[in-house]
């Protein structure tokens, strides 16, 4: 009993760790006032890059960083529409959704001969399990905590590295100031432009890692279902998490635990199916947001596009 | 009088800027085409015969238009009231399920089992849009997130009853097929009928044509961006519904109610999207499967009402050149061995582009300003 829960915990932890990146990159992002529902195509193609670096190099980590740089090129993408252009946010995501599978698509079947599917990484070029040896065998840390990938660890600690720069040092005042009230920041002399390209491309290459903490950890490939909507469940747990990392945090545990049990009942010849057993986490987001959360709260300046040359 | 009317149409600033975005799209695409060693304009021209070559070509284009511009539809209605309508995808599904089920279950004359598929599809999907609208109106959910809670859970929903008792088809991974009574298809029996058979051997043209399962869907389809159109210009629901898109606060302040209208609009752009998920099923594949991931059409559907400029007839233009483009893209793949994902590329960029109408006019005025000098 006590080993299903670790095991259960295990999973949920696994199963949350994209969407813990691409949610943080949507945290990032929308806290600087630029809405970035292109995280989903941003995950596309760093799970593509992830993938087909991996498998060239056969090392992991550089096809992490791989992965992040992939991203951070359509999170720059954005930026220039978003910051530069005083683009529709929206639509420009919109767009990025599309650019992403459809880039991520086209350079596969030109690396992979035609294939739309990437070859498997060797299991020993994978990311690899640093703790496994720090807890005995069979105990409930090693299911719980120790048998897990390098990218769980990471994403943990990315959650703690973003909520103390946004709330504890003056560059996160600034970003969140520029998401707030853009105006008033720039009379204090704060440079908007810079410090929204910052955070939209940061978004990237943390949605680049998810991406990649997909095609890197859980499977060892990259295929045209592989993402289907990550992004789009972290960009509703950044927002269900009201546009902090921690409350992010949990959505995505949310998340990954539901999938965690589903995976878990599926082990048994359980009576319900497992098609209703996958809607439970989508239903519980939803009663969850009408009865507890209540009505969202996003940056001031979220999704409005600054202008200096503006009078107001 | 009405050449004015015409010239106005053509210098107007949208259509301008929608013109140099889809060239903008083509000429990426081009880019990207010969970065990776193919020959750009032998794919272009590739696609072209391949989407007017021939009659059976044109069809096809139709037949894959036909879905996109109407989802494209629903968008644009959500759009028009100010709501982001990304459910298009579930809705469809919805329209979809119903359509198989009513089609399979029920046995009616064709003259009335028709219609009652499309109104039961459009009023199921409609209430399934109608869900976000609601939860948006009376407890401030963000329509964003609850469609796409609610794409997921039609997603499973679709694939728990393809595999219930009843109704999936034994043996296979999809439901039973509807009743030929509930299919648009034209000819669809009498095709593959031994009289049916000589008839289309002697017309070369017709059998050409009729090798596709041509379908009555497109007539949906225009009879909804009529419809659509109407609503939103001509009625005084259309006014309240953009009045609320345009200012919420003044909408309200100007007694319109504010949650009605958002809960009206979901609705309304929920039937559409389902009406789609119906044409599909009883034009074309005349049953429902698993789902592994998410078809696409919602999704496809927003880049077609924002190349349309949000509006009912350029939804209809904007989803026959994405059905153009999907359909003859798929024939640079065999033709010349170039991925048909540069599709999808140059889609992207085209919603790119209409995304950021300020650089566009910057390009203008730079070109202008040339001229000048």
């Amino acid at each position: 009993m006590i080993d299903n829960v670790a095991l259960i915990l295990g999973t949920t932890l696994m199963y949350s760790t994209p969407l813990i990146f691409t949610a943080m990159g949507g945290v990032i992002s929308e806290n600087s006032g630029v809405i970035n529902i292109g995280l989903e195509g941003m995950m596309v193609i760093g799970a593509f890059t992830g993938a087909t670096i991996g498998y060239f190099t056969g090392n992991p980590w550089i096809a992490f960083i791989g992965a992040g740089f992939a991203g951070a090129i359509f999170g720059l993408l954005h930026a220039i529409a978003c910051v530069s252009f005083g683009a529709n946010q929206v639509v420009s995501g919109i767009a990025i959704n599309f650019l992403g599978p459809g880039l991520a698509l086209f350079l596969s079947r030109i690396f992979f001969d035609g294939a739309t599917m990437t070859l498997s990484i060797n299991l020993d070029n994978k990311m690899p399990r640093p703790l496994s040896g720090v807890f005995s065998q069979d105990s409930f840390m090693y299911y719980f905590l120790g048998n897990r990938y390098a990218t769980v660890y990471i994403a943990l600690i990315l959650v703690f590295l973003l909520w103390y720069v946004l709330y504890k040092t003056k560059l996160g005042l600034r970003i969140r100031a520029v998401g707030e009230h853009p105006t008033a920041a720039d009379t204090l002399g704060i440079d908007v432009y810079k410090i929204r390209y910052l955070s939209v491309i940061f978004s990237g290459v943390f949605a680049g890692f998810g991406g990649a903490a997909l095609s890197l950890a859980i499977v060892s490939n990259f295929r045209p279902t592989l993402v289907s909507g990550h992004g789009f469940i972290a960009l509703a747990a950044m927002i269900f998490g009201k546009w902090k990392p921690q409350g992010a945090l949990l959505a995505c545990l949310l998340f990954g635990g539901a999938q965690g049990i589903t995976v878990f009942l599926g082990q048994y010849d359980f009576k319900v199916s497992s098609q209703i057993l996958s809607m439970i986490p989508y239903v519980l987001t939803m009663v969850i947001l009408v009865g507890f959360v209540g009505r969202a709260s996003a940056p001031a300046a979220d999704g409005i596009p600054y202008d200096k040359e503006q009078k107001y | 009088m009405n050449k004015r009317k015409i010239y106005n149409f053509f210098s107007n600033k949208v259509f301008l800027f929608t013109l140099i975005s889809i060239l903008a799209g083509l000429i990426i695409g081009a880019v990207i085409l010969l970065f990776a060693g193919f020959n750009p304009l032998r794919a272009y021209a590739i696609i072209i015969s391949g989407v007017l070559g021939r009659f059976k070509y044109i069809s096809y284009t139709i037949i894959k238009a036909t879905p996109l511009i109407l989802t494209g539809l629903s968008i644009t209605f959500a759009f028009r009231t100010g709501l982001f309508n990304i459910g298009a995808e579930g809705q469809f599904i919805i329209g979809a399920i119903t359509a198989t089920a009513v089609g399979y279950f029920l046995h009616l004359p064709a003259i009335i089992h028709i219609p009652v598929v499309i109104i039961s599809a459009t009023i199921a999907a409609g209430l399934w849009g109608g869900i976000a609208g609601f939860l948006k109106a009376k407890f401030g959910v963000h329509e964003v997130i609850s469609t796409i809670m609610l794409n997921w859970i039609a997603l499973y929903f679709q694939n728990y009853l393809v595999y219930m008792d009843g109704f999936q088809k034994p043996g296979g991974e999809t439901s039973y097929s509807i009743q030929p009574t509930a299919s648009i298809k034209l000819f669809g029996e009498w095709k593959l009928s031994d009289a049916g058979f000589a008839w289309f051997n002697s017309n070369p043209f017709l059998r050409d044509l009729f090798k596709t399962p041509v379908n009555f869907g497109f007539l949906f389809a225009i009879v909804a961006a009529v419809i659509v159109w109407y609503i939103l210009k001509h009625t005084t629901l259309g006014y309240k519904l953009r009045a609320v898109g345009f200012n919420k606060n003044a909408a309200e302040y100007g007694g319109i109610n504010v949650s009605k209208s958002m809960i009206i609009s979901m609705t309304i752009a929920g039937g559409l999207a389902g009406l789609a998920g119906a044409v599909q099923v009883m034009g074309v594949t005349h049953n429902v499967s698993l789902l592994a991931a998410m078809e696409g059409f919602g999704f496809d559907g927003i880049a077609v009402a924002l190349i349309g400029n949000c509006t009912a007839i350029g939804s209809v233009f904007a989803g026959l050149l994405f059905g153009a483009l999907k359909y003859g893209g798929t024939k640079i793949q065999p033709a010349m061995g170039a991925p048909s994902e540069i599709i999808n590329i140059v889609i992207g960029t085209i919603v790119f582009f209409i995304a950021i109408p300020r650089m566009i006019s910057l390009l203008i005025k730079r070109f202008s300003k040339k001229d000048r000098l």
